[in-house]
């Protein structure tokens, strides 16, 4: 009986520790899942011949961007078949950067490339970066400012610059009696919204597709929208970061997030659960007028002929703030490469020039331009056929100006989800408590994560 | 035979120790270290001291995950450990049919991951929660707590049963007719008889409950990742999201002194939980 009981204990206990795993109290150890298929060992006999410091070295790029991790390994093997020099491309799964870069870092064989998404997140990897200031591909930028820079180190160097707005179908739009140029501020935005919201039933589709805050979607609210009021302040106090913000316009970006949310295709309450694919769907199957997003989702708006350049607009995002018939679409970048200062020297040779060759290259530029659908801020940069990019061009060539991306100076993620909580839950009951609660996650937020991280 | 086991045992045991050492061993004391450092990855901590240990005191998310994390285990435990009684105690009635296959019925959900039935339960409860009008997972408290146990209690019912069931399968029949023949009630021969003699197997679940719950990560991180606002956050998934969520290296050695203290109270609760019930254990 002790003794069969003993034996049933034990495999109990086996067999516990196999459902539940045990890395809760060493969560440092435990390798990232997915990022182990690289062999990343260089081939000494394939070594270019040209570049006697990079002998040797091989390339080992931590993407960030899933949707284009097609061609960048299309780039990679153009790239070796051209230099001998071998370059390993991995992704990184949607939203688990961080993570899978914090774990391969700690391998021997560590990334060479990697991105960081700004000033926050360059604080996190900072001994890490390689200074850049002499290197060929820093002289490459049109404009220093697409650098991330501290005093004369370069840390990283932004690679792709990119607009978001509200994409609007403009047929929709038509079939509900409104052009493209009569949206050209909040008010006109808010009467025709409201407009095809009475008559919703009728028109067969609504005026946004539903502002989804589950995580794969809540970063266009809590991110990209909260820029506006960050960027009108800005402007306002004449400054470019701030470690207190005052949130004077946060008004208008309660009015802009009542209009996205109380003329949508679904209730408010239901949003919590509602996807960032949800959202592309309803506008994809023309139950939505307006979308928000950015010029990366060209790709899967025109995908199988689902849309041609002629049905799709961008529209600058209006929240009733500034010059608005001088407001142009929110162009920046929150995408830089970094190169690791940790790596074998070798390997640092061989990715700076990989990166060089990538924008200076008729084939890197072709494939940025062609295949990625990115504007990239180099000399050699090829016109992009992206749709959205063309238009934010054009808007800048009327003269109007950008909205910088701010962003970037968010204190922490956890600002960023203290604010997407509080508005989800503001969206679900529309009361002023509701948002006052918004407004300490945005006010009272943002200086207590500025002083946690600095 | 004996001679031989004894001769060849160790190298039998060296491939499990080896794992063992490599995969346990070595890291919990690295993690140990760990704790005491300032790093982004682990091959440049830098030693600060105690630094890390007194920020978690002063971080107030900490503390309420583990109050979060207290109340669920008690409920928890509570409930997975009657109700797989109850069941065990059903199913090993003699004249009931089909035993074997409720069983294994009940013992299923423990075969699905906890993301899945995590993502799962998220859909079935946010479905209810909107027909009934109420605020979703991601925004209601009570429902991500209440969401959490009712989780815990399908996957873990069915495993614990067959615990139970092993441990009544062994009170000696013996005992319990002579029960019957001084003319217990089925209620007495339960609490005075049975209920003694399956005492092991109640150390074991209260055990595997106990730490189940304290340690509780995937099924928090997938039907509630902590929503709203970090009310229904679990101390694992605190810890997580001190690690990972947050960037800067004073972050990593903060989540990792949080990993050691947790550690700790995991082992302390679960060896007072051991002797409490171990005590109470009868010899046949």
């Amino acid at each position: 009986m002790k003794k069969k009981l003993l034996s049933a204990l034990l495999t109990v206990a086996m067999s516990a520790a196999l459902l539940t795993g045990c890395g809760a109290s060493t969560p440092a150890e435990t390798p990232a899942e997915g990022g182990d298929t690289t062999q990343t060992e260089a081939p000494q006999e394939e070594a270019p011949q040209e570049e006697a410091s990079a002998e040797g070295g091989s390339v080992y790029y931590l993407n960030f961007k899933p949707e284009q991790d097609e061609a960048w390994q299309k780039l990679a093997e153009a790239y070796t078949a051209e230099t001998g020099v071998e370059v390993t491309v991995v992704t990184a799964a949607s939203g688990q950067y961080e993570t899978t870069l914090m774990s391969e870092m700690g391998k021997s064989s560590a990334p060479t490339l990697f991105q960081v998404n700004g000033p926050v997140g360059l604080a996190n990897w900072k001994d890490y970066c390689y200074d850049l200031a002499g290197s060929d591909v820093y002289g490459q930028l049109t404009n220093e400012s697409f650098a991330l820079k501290e005093g004369d180190v370069v840390y990283g160097i932004g690679y792709v610059i990119e607009s978001y707005g509200l994409i609007a179908n403009k047929t929709l739009l038509e079939t509900a009696g409104y052009k493209v140029e009569d949206i050209n501020s909040f008010e006109a935005l808010k009467a025709c919204a409201e407009d095809i919201t009475a008559r919703s039933a009728e028109l067969g589709f609504s005026a946004f597709s539903s502002a989804g805050m589950d995580g794969s979607s809540d970063w266009r609210f809590k991110t990209h929208l909260a820029n506006l009021p960050i960027y009108f302040e800005y402007q306002e106090e004449g400054i470019a970061s701030t470690p207190a913000i005052k949130g004077t316009y946060l008004d208008n970006y309660r009015a802009m997030w009542d209009l996205y949310i109380n003329n949508s295709t679904c209730d408010p309450a239901e949003l919590s659960a509602k996807t960032g694919d949800d959202s592309r769907a309803e506008f994809l199957d023309g139950k939505a007028v307006f979308y928000q997003n950015g010029s990366w989702e060209y790709g899967s708006l025109t995908a199988e002929g689902a849309y041609t350049d002629d049905d799709l607009v961008m529209l600058p995002i209006y929240i009733g703030a500034g010059d608005e018939a001088n407001q142009g679409l929110c162009t920046g970048t929150e995408n830089y490469w970094c190169v690791n200062s940790q790596a074998e020297e070798a390997d640092i040779q061989a990715t700076l020039e990989f990166i060089n060759w990538c924008v200076t290259s008729e084939a890197g530029t072709t494939a940025m331009a062609n295949d990625m659908g990115f504007v990239i801020p180099f000399k050699a940069a090829v016109e992009s056929p992206n749709l959205f990019v063309k238009q934010d061009t054009a808007y800048t060539a009327e003269g109007k100006t950008p909205v910088s991306w701010n962003f970037t100076t968010m204190p922490s993620e956890e600002w960023k989800n203290g604010v997407g909580s509080a508005l989800t839950a503001y969206a679900a009951d529309q009361t002023d408590a509701n948002w006052d609660a918004v407004v300490a996650a945005f006010v009272d937020g943002w200086a207590t994560e500025y002083s946690l991280a600095n | 035979m004996e001679k031989a086991l004894r001769k060849y045992g160790p190298l039998f045991v060296l491939p499990t120790f080896a794992a063992f050492l490599i995969g346990f061993v070595y890291p919990f004391f690295q993690g140990l270290y760990l704790s005491f450092c300032q790093f982004t990855t682990i091959n440049n901590a830098k030693f600060i001291g105690l630094g890390n240990y007194l920020k978690v005191f002063q971080d107030t998310s900490f503390l309420d995950a583990f109050w979060f994390t207290a109340l669920f285990s008690v409920v928890s435990i509570l409930s997975i450990n009657v109700f797989a009684f109850a069941l065990a105690l059903i199913l090993t009635r003699d004249h009931l049919k089909g035993t074997n296959i409720f069983r294994t019925v009940f013992f299923m959900p423990n075969l699905i991951g906890g993301i899945v039935l995590g993502y799962i339960w998220q859909i079935l409860i946010n479905c209810i929660l909107s027909l009934v009008g109420q605020p979703l997972l991601a925004l209601n408290t009570k429902a991500g707590y209440w969401g959490l146990i009712i989780l815990m209690c399908w996957q873990q019912i069915g495993y614990m049963m067959i615990i139970y069931i092993a441990g009544l399968q062994n009170v000696p029949e013996a005992l319990t007719e002579a029960a019957s023949i001084d003319g217990a009630t089925s209620w007495q021969t339960l609490w005075k008889v049975k209920l003694p003699m399956v005492m092991p197997s109640i150390t074991i679940c209260v055990f595997l409950t106990l730490t189940n719950s304290f340690k509780l990560f995937d099924q928090n991180l997938a039907l509630t990742a902590g929503e709203p606002a970090h009310a229904t956050e679990m101390l694992a998934l605190n810890i997580y999201q001190t690690f990972y969520a947050r960037a800067g290296a004073q972050w990593k050695g903060l989540g990792q002194a949080k990993a050691v203290i947790f550690c700790i109270l995991v082992i302390v609760i679960s060896l007072i939980q051991f002797r409490a019930t171990h005590s109470k254990e009868v010899q046949q």
